[in-house]
């Protein structure tokens, strides 16, 4: 941080306590060589930055179903992940702005045994919303729903490095690892895991939780409907909350533009650019840790073939599919998983640009000229799939690439398509760490290899890397794991997509989060009424 | 026995019949589908160990066979069986019967369909004998060129346009058609309005040529000669001696529109977040929650078989050589 930087943090608090008027801190912003306009938006956001309570905050969300439930071991999508992290339930973990992983349930937590062993002590005088005190075996009880035997819930894999979890006392609960892993809060922050309040050894699953909002009414796959808790122990801004599922994006857009919804996630790419000259809107552009993908397996013919996987690698245009099916909301990929915004991210060397005639020489070296290979699509994968299919195969042709578009349909598309046709589209949305997102994707052991690919060094690497403590040799590590996805990895990283949505500007915020939308989750409780 | 009552009897008893084939139908088609609810439900993050979970605790892991038994005889005893959504809970105050699903939605259906009957019958019917009445002339074909286009545009256009205009620039009525059961009635109507009037202007143009067409078919024949000769004036000849004759194709037309709008609108339902049946069909086939699914494709059924009859009663009891046959 330059000096400047640091006055003008400095100006900024001050403004939003009150301290300084809007002529001191443009005088000194402009002086510091902002431009008018940006130091003008610096102070009412600023001026703004100070929470208060109250209102109805409602919203219209791409999302829902009727099959819903408040059972986290169901939760898949953009509605419900919210209910765990800051709705009615309250994890143990979070994370903030920054990306780091601070106590919320908990009050505090520690490594010790070379980050093998866990000690979470627990926030004292919490309730859940029905009144019951939660309690260390809450937690407990909590975590063995997600890893016992019969579990159904897909927290499961998150958790799997767990060997055991005990209560020690009422506030305090501990957690053995099966290796070390000095990132493992991280996985608790997940929006499976809120925490669940055990009546006689199950967990209530109705939706009674600890959270800063108490469901008020539930229609599945319509409208949900929370009150503000008064008990909370960190409370959320507004007095009620409705989640809208509206599922056609034009239907939100209007809804958004007749004022029955404050906020709206998924906006429509193809006009946005009206949606923006809306009078009252905001744009909510976060780019975030999620991306799309087109994994090859690795193990079947052509692509076990290196040459083949990097001359495809150097015959798609990116930066194309990123203007054409992101309308340039979005960042080209690398073949790294890992967002640029995470910790350890790293830019593997040569970038993989558009370069046609390399492809050529590559496929030649293998001997392989005149490539024909099948790509499988489907809107299923990610909006625009089969599209970007089309443009991928139109990049190729150039290299003497002959790619085979497959319109695969959407239902039943993870199971029978992805990992099992030998080249297909994928999306990857974001995990916290840059250990989850290596693990959950390119494990050897992994349930979602979808590249089944098993390189001895980079799985000789992981479990180092998550037990290190040492910040620079994770560091070191992380790259060299980067690096061997970004070269050897059938992974091909194509773009990462940012969240973009829309919001009132009646609505304030601060700083947002990148590891999910809606940021992060926790805009329910951190948003407040300007 | 009456003729009325025995027809009825028989095609009570022949619907029967085609709900069992319809059942059978329904069954094998949703046991086709790829996938299953555990893979639908987890989607992507489904690994081999949560599905094998999924699939015991909902005894999806027994045979078809055993399965169709039980769901059959359970919907004879009333008892449509429980949604798998929630059902995989440990603890049984989760689990929703479908009864309790399917109940509200089917109320907000059978409320929109009869909201949009309520507007749409009569202008269809009043518009089919104005047209007859003046075939030809400016009035009808600026009828049949307006209902025609409207028919003949998607139903999700005519959504946009409407909800445009009169939700977002007039802000006359609601944007979203979002109700509950603690809606109040005159709020409940206000909101069905917008996908009221978009159902109104798909189905109006079906129903008023069939209206006109019939009549003008009846008003060639011999006895509306007759009818005119006596001096009758042309309001008297169609209302009372061409409907009268016309209403059995009249009202087959009016039962095959409504029953398209308990089991059709599917995409206004989506446009306008109303909660209705269609959406909950579509939602619960691409999650595989089959109880929920058979329940809807049994009720779409029934629905069609008992409006068909409907048409065919009021053709007997309008046709008096079918009411009093020799």
């Amino acid at each position: 941080m330059t000096e400047f930087e640091f006055k003008l943090e400095q100006a900024k608090s001050a403004v939003t306590r009150g301290k300084l008027s809007r002529r001191d801190f443009m005088t000194f912003a402009v002086a510091g060589g902002l431009s008018i306009a940006a130091a003008n938006s610096l102070f009412i956001r600023a001026a703004r930055a100070q929470a208060k309570p109250g209102g109805h905050f409602r919203v219209g969300l791409g999302h829902g179903n009727t099959t819903d439930t408040f059972d986290p071991a169901t939760w898949a999508h953009g509605m419900n992940f919210a209910w765990g992290k800051g709705l009615t339930g309250a994890p143990l973990v979070r994370v903030d702005p920054k990306g780091g992983c601070v106590p919320y349930l908990a009050e505090s937590f520690e490594p010790s045994d070379g980050a093998k062993k866990w000690v979470f002590k627990i926030r004292s005088g919490v309730t859940f919303h029905n009144g019951k005190t939660l309690t260390a075996d809450d937690v407990v009880g909590t975590v063995n729903y997600h890893i016992g035997p019969d579990s159904k819930s897909p927290g499961k894999a998150y958790l799997a490095g767990v060997a055991s979890v005990k209560a020690d006392g009422a506030d305090t609960v501990i957690f053995e690892l099966k290796g070390a892993d000095a990132d493992f809060p991280y996985n608790l922050t997940n929006y499976q895991f809120p925490i669940l309040s055990i009546v006689d050894g199950k967990p209530d699953l109705s939706g009674n939780g600890a959270g800063p909002y108490v469901l008020d009414g539930f229609e599945p796959g319509v409208k949900v409907h929370f009150k503000r808790n008064p008990n909370a122990f960190a409370p959320g801004n507004f007095d009620e909350v409705t989640q809208l599922s509206i599922l056609d994006p034009a239907a939100r857009t209007n809804a958004f533009l007749a004022g029955e919804v404050d906020f709206i996630d998924r906006a429509d790419l193809k006009t946005i650019d009206l949606l923006k000259s809306a009078p009252g809107t905001e744009i909510y552009n976060v780019s975030g840790y999620q991306y799309y993908n087109a994994p090859m397996l690795t193990d079947v013919a052509p692509f076990d073939k290196l040459e083949v996987r990097q001359a495809l690698k150097w015959a798609i245009n990116r930066q194309d599919l990123v203007d054409k099916v992101l309308f340039g909301y979005g960042k080209p990929g690398n073949d790294s998983p890992i967002a640029s915004a995470m910790k350890f991210a790293f830019n593997p060397e040569p970038v993989y640009g558009y370069d046609p005639d390399k492809a050529k020489s590559l496929l030649k070296q293998a001997g392989m000229e005149n490539l024909k290979v099948d790509l499988s699509a489907a809107d299923a994968a990610f909006a625009g799939s089969v599209d970007c299919a089309l443009l991928m195969a139109e990049h190729a042709k150039a290299a003497g690439i002959e790619i085979n578009v497959i319109r695969e349909p959407n239902d039943g598309y993870w199971d029978n398509v992805w990992i099992k046709k030998p080249w297909s589209h994928c999306y990857w949305g974001g995990r916290p760490t840059a250990d989850a997102m290596l693990t959950v994707s390119l494990a050897a052991d992994a349930a979602w290899n979808d590249t089944r690919w098993k390189n001895p060094r980079f799985n000789e690497l992981l479990p180092l890397a998550r037990a290190e403590t040492d910040d620079a040799k994770r560091t070191a590590m992380y790259a060299e794991m980067q690096q061997l996805v970004h070269d050897d990895g059938g992974q091909m990283v194509l773009m990462f997509s940012n969240y973009v949505g829309a919001l009132s500007t009646k609505v304030a915020h601060g700083d947002l989060n990148a590891d999910n939308d809606h940021d992060g989750g926790y805009m329910y409780d951190r948003w407040w009424f300007a | 026995m009456h003729p009325v009552l025995r027809t009825v009897l028989q095609r009570l008893g022949l619907g029967v019949l085609t709900l069992l084939a319809v059942s059978v139908i329904i069954f094998s088609s949703l046991e086709l589908l790829p996938g299953g609810f555990a893979e639908a439900i987890l989607g992507q993050s489904a690994t081999p160990e949560t599905v094998a979970a999924f699939n015991k605790s909902l005894g999806l892991d027994r045979p078809a066979t055993t399965r169709y038994v039980e769901w059959v005889t359970g919907v004879f005893t009333g008892d449509l069986g429980k949604s798998f959504a929630g059902a995989g809970g440990w603890r049984s105050d989760n689990v929703r019967t479908v009864t309790s699903i399917i109940g509200p939605r089917l109320y907000n259906t059978f409320f929109l369909a009869a909201l949009t009957a309520i507007i749409a019958v009569p202008i269809a019917l009043a518009l089919g004998l104005l047209t007859a009445l003046y075939r030809n002339s400016w009035f009808d074909r600026v009828c049949n060129a307006l209902t025609l286009t409207t028919i003949a545009s998607p139903e999700f256009f005519v959504a946009y346009i409407l909800m445009f205009f009169f939700a977002v620039k007039l802000k006359i009525f609601y944007p979203l058609s979002t109700v509950n059961a603690d809606t109040p009635f005159l709020e409940h109507v206000s909101r069905a309005m917008l996908p009221a009037i978009t159902l109104t202007l798909v189905i109006i143009a079906h129903m008023m040529r069939m209206t006109r067409a019939s009549i003008i078919a009846l008003l060639s024949s011999p006895y509306i000669e007759m009818a005119k000769l006596k001096g009758l004036t042309g309001r008297q000849v169609i209302l009372n001696h061409a409907l009268p004759n016309a209403w059995a194709p009249i009202a087959t037309v009016i039962a095959f529109n409504l029953a398209y709008l308990v089991v059709g609108v599917v995409v206004v339902e989506v446009v306008f977040v109303y909660p209705g049946i269609g959406q909950l069909m579509v939602d619960s086939v691409s999650s595989r929650d089959m109880p929920v699914a058979q329940a809807c494709a049994l009720i779409f059924a029934a629905t069609y078989i008992l409006l068909n009859l409907l048409a065919d009663i009021v053709a007997i009891v309008t046709n008096p050589r079918l009411l009093h046959p020799k």
